[in-house]
C-alpha cells in the first residue's frame, strides 16, 4: 500500500499545481477582459463587443481577449539590430516567469483531509520559508526590466528601465515592512495559518481579517503593490507622453505579449497576496472549515439549490436582454447568442436542483465533505480575488499619473516612516496577551506618531514642506 | 489680480486619499448606472449606425442636375481654377441645343487630392457642384478608384431631402 499513497501524494502535487496554475490562468484573461469592459463603462462607451467565435459566441466581449492573442502570436517578432540578443530574449521569460512562481505559496483553499492519514496542503509550494518566498521572487523581476531595458539598446527602452527598477527598489522596503508587520500580527511567516487564523473573530462578531486588523498596513501594502506592478497611478516606467512605452518599446510579436500577460499576472498574484494576507484568503466569513466540513450534510443542499436559482435568474435575465437588444440587431448568427446560453443555463439548472434534491437527507460518502469545503473555498477565493482585479482596473481608471518625484517622495518620504512606525507598534501591541483586541486602533497612534515626526524630529530642512496652494483671483476693475 | 495663498489641506485632506477614495466613487458611480442600464452610451455602433452630419458639412461631391436630367454644369471651368488642390478635371464640348453653349464631356474629381474645402461649391455659378451629400467615409482598393466621373457625381444624392 505504500506505493499507492506515495503516488497519490504525487497526484496530490499535480492536482494542486494544475489548480493554482489554473486559477492564475484564468483570472488573467479576465482582468485583461474587465481592464477593457471596466474602462469602457467607466467612459460610458459599450467596450468590446464585435468578435465572436464561430459566428455567433461574443460572450460579452470575451472572445476579444482570446482575438488578441491570436494576433499578438501570428505577429512578426521583430528584433532589432543592435540589441544584446541573449538578454532580449531573456528579460520577457524572467518577467513573465516571476508572477507564476510567487503566486504558487498561495494557499487556494485549507488542508483538505481526505481520510486520517492523507491529507494535502492547498497551495503548490508548502515551505517552511513561506512568505519570505514571496519577497524573494518579486525582487527578482528587477532583473528582467533591467535587462529589457538594457539589452534593447534604445534610450527609451533604458530610460523605462530605470525608472522602473528605482521605483520596484525603493516600494519594495515598505511593502515588505507591511508583511512583517502583518507576519506579526498573525504570528506566523506561512501563509496558510494566517489565512487560518484570519478566521478568528474579533470582538466575537468581526472576522480577524486583516484589512480590519491592519487598516493602515492594508493602504500601505495595496499602495505599494500598485507600486510594484507598474501600474497606474505609478507607471511612469511606461509613461507614453515620455517613453513612448518604456521598457517594453522594442518588442514586438508574442515577446511583447509576454510583458503584456506577466503585467496581469504580476496583478493577480499581487491581488491574490492582498486577499491572503488582508481579506482572509479562502476563508468564508463565520464558517470555518471545520464547521464546512461537519454539516456539508446540509450546506451541499443548499449551495447546489443557490446555484440552480442563480443560473435560473441568469437565464431570465438574458431572455429579457434579448427582447431589449439583441434581437435582430446584427442579422446574422449572432442575435441568438443569448438563446443558446438560456438553454445552456437552464440545462445547469436543471442538474443542479436535482443533485441538490438527491443530496437533501442523503448519508454523504466519507471523501464528499472536504473535497466540497475545499470547493467552496476555492470558489470564494476566487471570487474575492477577482473583486481584488476588479479594484485594480477601478483605480488605474480614476486616478491621473503621478509625477516621478512624487513617487519617489511618496515612497521614501512617506510609505517608508509609515510602515517603519506601523511595524513598531504592531510589535509593542501583540507583546501584550490582549494585542489583537486593539490592534485596530493602532493607525490613529502611527498617524499622529508620523505627524509629529514629519513637523517636528526631522532636520529642519527635511520637515513638511510649507506648501501652499495658490489662488489667483481676478479683482473687478472699476 | 490678486494672489492668495492658502494653507494646504489639514487632516484627512492632506492625504491625498480622500480625494482617491471620491474619485473612485465618481468612476464606479458610471460603471453601476451602465450595469442598470440608466447611463447614455453615446458611442455609435459604426457600420450599423452612422452619424447624421450637420448642415454645411463639406461631404464628398455631387453634381446637379437639370428638370431634363443633363448636368446643370456649363463647363465653365470656374471651379477646376479655384481649386487649391487641382484636383478637378473637366473636358468641355459644344452641346447640340444652340441655346446652350457648352456641358462637360467629362468631370473628374480626384478625391485623393481634394482638401474639401469647398471653394468650387462658392466658385460655381449656376449652382451645379455641391457638397452636400454627407459621405465622409470612401475607402477603394485603387488609386484609380479614388477619382469620381461625371456618372457618379451625378447620381449621388443630397443628405437632406430638399435641396433648395
Amino acid at each position: 500500500m505504500s506505493w499507492l499513497l506515495a503516488s497519490a501524494d504525487y497526484l496530490a502535487v499535480l492536482l494542486r499545481l494544475v489548480l493554482s496554475a489554473g486559477i492564475l490562468l484564468t483570472v488573467m484573461p479576465l482582468t485583461i477582459y474587465l481592464e477593457r469592459k471596466g474602462s469602457a463603462f467607466i467612459q460610458d462607451r459599450p467596450g468590446p463587443n464585435r468578435a465572436a467565435l464561430f459566428g455567433m459566441f461574443r460572450l460579452g466581449g470575451v472572445a476579444h481577449v482570446l482575438a488578441d492573442v491570436i494576433k499578438l502570436v501570428s505577429k512578426e517578432d521583430i528584433i532589432p539590430g543592435g540589441v544584446n540578443r541573449f538578454y532580449f530574449k531573456l528579460a520577457p521569460i524572467i518577467v513573465a516567469f516571476i508572477p507564476l512562481t510567487t503566486f504558487m505559496i498561495v494557499p487556494i483553499a485549507d488542508v483538505v483531509r481526505l481520510t486520517d492519514t492523507f491529507a494535502t496542503p492547498m497551495a503548490t509550494l508548502e515551505i517552511d520559508g513561506g512568505l519570505l518566498w514571496f519577497f524573494a521572487m518579486t525582487s527578482l523581476s528587477v532583473y528582467g526590466v533591467v535587462f529589457a531595458g538594457w539589452a534593447s539598446n534604445s534610450k527609451f527602452s533604458l530610460l523605462g528601465g530605470i525608472r522602473s527598477t528605482a521605483q520596484l527598489l525603493s516600494y519594495e522596503i515598505p511593502m515588505a515592512l507591511a508583511v512583517v508587520a502583518m507576519m506579526l500580527t498573525y504570528g506566523t511567516v506561512q501563509p496558510n495559518d494566517m489565512v487560518r487564523a484570519q478566521g478568528e473573530l474579533l470582538w466575537g462578531f468581526l472576522p480577524q481579517w486583516g484589512i480590519f486588523l491592519q487598516p493602515l498596513g492594508f493602504i500601505l501594502f495595496v499602495t505599494c503593490a500598485f507600486a510594484e506592478i507598474n501600474r497606474v497611478p505609478f507607471d511612469l516606467a511606461e509613461g507614453e507622453a515620455e517613453l513612448v512605452a518604456g521598457y517594453h518599446t522594442e518588442y514586438s510579436g508574442m515577446r511583447f505579449g509576454l510583458f503584456f500577460m506577466a503585467e496581469y499576472m504580476a496583478l493577480v498574484t499581487s491581488g491574490a497576496l492582498v486577499v491572503t494576507m488582508f481579506l482572509g484568503g479562502w476563508q468564508v466569513p463565520w464558517l470555518p472549515t471545520e464547521r464546512l466540513v461537519a454539516e456539508a450534510g446540509t450546506l451541499l443542499p443548499v449551495v447546489l439549490g443557490g446555484i440552480a436559482f442563480l443560473l435560473l435568474a441568469a437565464a431570465g435575465r438574458l431572455i429579457r436582454h434579448y427582447q431589449l437588444y439583441t434581437r435582430g440587431r446584427w442579422g446574422d448568427a449572432r442575435d441568438k447568442e443569448p438563446l443558446v446560453f438560456v438553454v445552456l443555463f437552464s440545462v445547469l439548472a436543471l442538474a443542479h436542483a436535482g443533485a441538490a434534491g438527491a443530496a437533501w437527507g442523503a448519508v454523504l460518502p466519507g471523501w464528499l465533505p472536504p473535497v466540497f469545503a475545499a470547493l467552496v473555498q476555492i470558489s470564494v477565493f476566487t471570487g474575492k480575488l477577482l473583486f481584488l482585479c476588479w479594484c485594480f482596473v477601478w483605480v488605474r481608471w480614476t486616478m491621473p499619473r503621478f509625477r516621478y518625484d512624487q513617487v519617489m517622495d511618496l515612497g521614501w518620504k512617506n510609505l517608508l516612516p509609515l510602515s517603519l512606525f506601523n511595524l513598531l507598534l504592531t510589535g509593542l501591541v501583540m507583546l501584550q496577551p490582549w494585542g489583537r483586541q486593539v490592534l485596530p486602533a493602532t493607525p490613529v497612534v502611527t498617524l499622529l506618531l508620523m505627524w509629529l515626526w514629519k513637523r517636528y524630529l526631522l532636520p529642519a530642512q527635511a520637515r513638511m514642506p510649507a506648501t501652499q496652494r495658490l489662488v489667483v483671483r481676478e479683482e473687478p476693475t472699476a | 489680480m490678486k494672489v492668495e495663498r492658502v494653507k494646504p489641506g489639514v487632516g484627512i485632506e492632506s492625504t491625498y486619499l480622500w480625494h482617491v477614495a471620491k474619485g473612485l466613487g465618481v468612476t464606479v458611480g458610471h460603471t453601476v448606472r451602465h450595469l442598470f442600464g440608466g447611463e447614455p452610451v453615446q458611442t455609435k455602433e459604426y457600420p450599423e449606425v452612422r452619424k447624421e452630419m450637420p448642415e454645411g458639412y463639406r461631404g464628398k461631391h455631387r453634381l446637379l442636375q437639370k428638370e431634363s436630367g443633363e448636368p446643370k454644369c456649363t463647363a465653365c471651368m470656374m471651379c477646376a481654377t479655384v481649386c487649391p488642390a487641382a484636383c478637378i478635371h473637366i473636358e468641355a464640348g459644344e452641346h447640340p441645343d444652340p441655346k446652350v453653349e457648352k456641358f462637360p464631356v467629362t468631370f473628374d474629381i480626384d478625391l485623393l487630392k481634394c482638401v474639401f474645402c469647398g471653394m468650387c461649391v462658392e466658385a460655381c455659378p449656376v449652382d451645379a457642384i455641391r457638397m452636400d451629400s454627407g459621405i465622409y467615409a470612401f475607402a477603394d482598393f485603387q488609386r484609380d478608384d479614388f477619382v469620381v466621373h461625371k456618372d457618379e457625381l451625378l447620381r449621388t444624392p443630397s443628405q437632406w431631402s430638399d435641396p433648395v
